[in-house]
């Protein structure tokens, strides 16, 4: 957003062209910020990789891998549609607490001697009525997502206590319990993240590759331009919170099963984790940018991090608190500085004058506007 | 604008190499580490797990522990594990202590994966929750690790050995005669527990329901068990919504070192100061101001770092194949004597001490 105050005479057309067909001009700039962000945390994770294995020989091992990704499954699986929600330019912050209530309509169910098999399913519905309550309260009265989304977030896990009280619920099949901690079929790869795995390849057809994708990034980018263009924003934004809240409730089932304890209070604190997640894989906290392969990295780098600073004795757990918040703040600081950077070069070279342009499509748009 | 988008294809491929390249360093590492973790797993388990007990096996030389506490910044929890601390470093091994900074209920699992990751003898554990940490140490258990539960329980099968501070029954008990006392016997009584999974917690307010069924109690009625959940601020606007939602509450049983602090410190501002009696299981250190400003009478405790100690020498006698979990076998626990290992692999420590005006002055823990 900030170039665009520099620039203000070409302001309105690229935002009347960026509604047109849906891709602002300045996305292509944006895409290969986003590359170069990917590659950074790329790059991360092999920083991570090196000092993980300087801290324990055990940090490059297959096993490294199992047990620390199955520590982050439901946030991954919570990430995804998350990913979503915020390049729409909203946030849902409810989604640890809908988890919880899952978890303990989950709990309820099973003393009431339903089967897993039906049980899983109700809880990802409650998951997306829940959802649904944040979305048409965000889209029908206008309420900004962030204060609908603390609300609920106190809501939800309160009506889990209601619903199952202070009581644990343990004795789930254990068929069941050891499918959700095992592993996929002799490989080193859990089963929940084999779920998530094709979930995040779901989700990155569904942002990338559809039309629907397509008007999330434009409603996030300029909501009202989006409308203009006849995008209908409020069933967008609804159908991208039903859907966070289905997620989470998958992921309380997920959560449940794996440490075969349903609980109320289950994964409290868990949205902190996975909006850092998100934003940290380069979706744009104001909306309108991002990927889902980035925030596949940033879960990565996440997971390694935790898994090398717990593999370490003399290291304590606080740490990875403040590496995880460090690298929530230095992943909205990171492009922002950047942003300015360029800013800055661009005031230079236009007070310097322009040199001459190679010709190419892209360099068509500049040209014109320098003129 | 014109720099950002000459770099879009070598970035691409840029992200690409990097990847692969991590991906690659952690495919390769993996078979060597994969080859050196079955050799060193055998060699240390080996002298331990051939099944029977040898009372006179040697301490195994060089035995590391892993402690793992429900949560790290808890003061009772602290001395425990000095206690376990000195045990294993007087046979001579090492003692590492990590733990997650809060006490929910499969918070110590990624810790667990990770210790067994690093192939120590023994992991010594009190758990938050006995279900969720279960499959992470049955997990380390099949890699010949010993574990040893103390202090709070796990699920007997992923446990050898749980080192009990005195039988569950008896605190339990012991608790409501405590504040029976205090108030008459007579009146509404309340519960500040720590968590609602606690297992220690949950077995004695097991038992304190029993006890309050026996007719000496019939004019003392519990009407809520609150859960604090070891957190010193929600404990303390527990303790405020207990006595706001029961202005007849005549006292409070908090089993649980930073429930009673809590309440103490708000009991001993409020109005009700010495009106409601607190009780319940607290460190002197942290209840000597409450005492003798008189906002509790008495409450009792057994020595945490005792209880460490001897899951530090049972851990060590597991570990050197003194001992292998089953009922009736003994083993040393330096100035704790010689300890005998009862029903479902208990070691029980011994009643719990009150600590009241006259003799609080003689504690420091």
């Amino acid at each position: 957003m900030p170039d665009l105050a520099t620039s203000s005479p070409r302001d309105p057309a690229a935002s009347a062209a960026g509604a047109a067909d849906g891709a602002p001009p300045r996305g292509r700039g944006g895409a290969a910020a986003l590359l170069r962000w990917e590659v950074l945390i790329a790059g991360l994770i092999l920083v991570t990789c090196v000092v993980g294995q300087a801290i324990s020989s055990q940090f490059l091992t297959t096993d490294s891998f199992t047990t620390g990704s199955l520590d982050l499954s439901e946030i991954a699986l919570m990430a995804l549609p998350l990913a979503l929600v915020i390049v729409a330019a909203e946030i849902d912050l409810s989604i640890a607490s809908v988890l919880g209530l899952s978890s303990a309509v989950m709990a309820y169910l099973w003393n009431q001697g339903l089967p897993i098999e039906l049980i899983a399913p109700i809880c990802i519905v409650v998951g997306g009525l829940c959802g649904a309550f944040n979305g048409l309260l965000v889209t029908r009265l206008g309420l900004p997502s962030l204060a609908v989304t603390i609300g609920t977030l106190a809501l939800f896990r309160g009506l889990a206590f209601v619903v199952i009280g202070d009581a644990s619920i343990t004795d789930f099949p254990t068929d069941w319990t050891d499918r959700a901690f095992g592993n996929f079929a002799g490989t080193f790869v859990p089963n929940t993240i084999v779920l998530f795995a094709v979930l995040a390849v779901a989700f990155a057809v569904l942002l990338h590759a559809t039309p629907f994708g397509r008007s999330i990034f434009a409603v996030g980018a300029n909501e009202e331009a989006a409308w203009f263009s006849g995008l209908r924003v409020k069933r967008i934004k609804l159908t991208l919170f039903i859907l966070s809240g289905a997620v989470a409730g998958l992921a309380g089932v997920v959560i449940s099963l794996r440490n075969s304890t349903a609980a109320a209070n289950v994964g409290t604190g868990f949205e902190l984790t996975t909006v850092a997640a998100v934003v940290l894989g380069g979706v744009s906290i104001f909306g309108g940018r991002g990927t889902i392969g980035g925030v596949v990295l940033a879960l990565l780098l996440l997971g390694g991090i935790q898994k090398a600073l717990t593999l370490s004795d003399s290291i304590s757990s606080y740490w990875i608190q403040i590496v995880t918040g460090a690298l929530l703040i230095g992943s909205v600081l990171g492009p922002n500085l950047v942003q300015r950077a360029r800013e800055a070069r661009s005031h230079a070279s236009r007070s310097r004058g322009s040199w001459p342009p190679r010709l190419g499509p892209d360099q068509a748009r500049p040209l014109e506007e320098d003129a | 604008m014109r720099k950002s988008r000459t770099p879009r294809g070598p970035a691409a491929v840029g992200s690409a190499l990097v990847l692969t390249l991590a991906v690659a360093a952690c495919g390769s590492t993996k078979n060597d580490s994969s080859t050196s973790s079955g050799s060193g797993g055998a060699s240390t388990s080996a002298s331990a797990d051939t099944g029977k007990a040898n009372p006179n096996a040697p301490y195994k030389k060089g035995m590391k522990v892993v402690q793992i506490p429900k949560q790290l910044g808890n003061p009772y929890e602290d001395i425990e594990d000095n206690g376990t601390k000195k045990a294993v470093e007087e046979v001579g091994g090492t003692f590492v202590r990590k733990g997650p900074t809060d006490a929910g209920a499969s918070t110590q699992v990624p810790i667990i994966q990770s210790s067994t990751q690093t192939k120590p003898d023994a992991i010594v554990i009190a758990g938050n929750d006995p279900d969720a940490v279960a499959p992470a140490l049955k997990q380390a258990a099949a890699r010949g690790i010993k574990v040893v539960a103390q202090d709070s329980d796990v699920a007997p099968d992923a446990r050898k050995v749980f080192i009990n501070q005195a039988s569950s029954e008896e605190i339990g008990r012991d608790e409501v005669r405590l504040l029976g006392q205090q108030i008459g016997y007579k009146g509404q009584i309340a519960i500040l527990s720590a968590t609602a999974n606690a297992t220690n917690q949950n077995t004695w307010i097991k038992f304190m329901k029993d006890e309050l069924t026996k007719p000496k109690y019939k004019d003392m009625k519990l009407v809520k068990v609150a859960y604090g959940d070891d957190d010193d601020q929600k404990s303390f606007q527990q303790t405020q919504g207990l006595i706001q939602a029961y202005p007849k509450l005549a006292g409070i049983i908090s089993p649980t070192t930073v429930g009673i602090a809590a309440a103490g410190r708000y009991l001993s501002k409020s109005p009700q100061k010495g009106k409601i009696k607190l009780t319940g299981l607290g460190t002197p250190n942290q209840m000597r101001k409450f005492v003798k400003d008189g906002t509790v009478e008495a409450f009792e405790l057994w020595n945490p770092a005792d209880v460490g100690y001897l899951g530090g020498y049972a851990t060590a006698a597991l570990v050197s194949g003194q001992i292998t979990g089953a009922e009736g076998e003994t083993f040393k626990a330096g100035h704790l004597g010689t300890r005998k290992i009862g029903a479902n692999g208990e070691v029980i420590l011994g009643p719990p001490t009150r600590f009241n005006k006259a003799n609080i002055d003689k504690f420091d823990f």
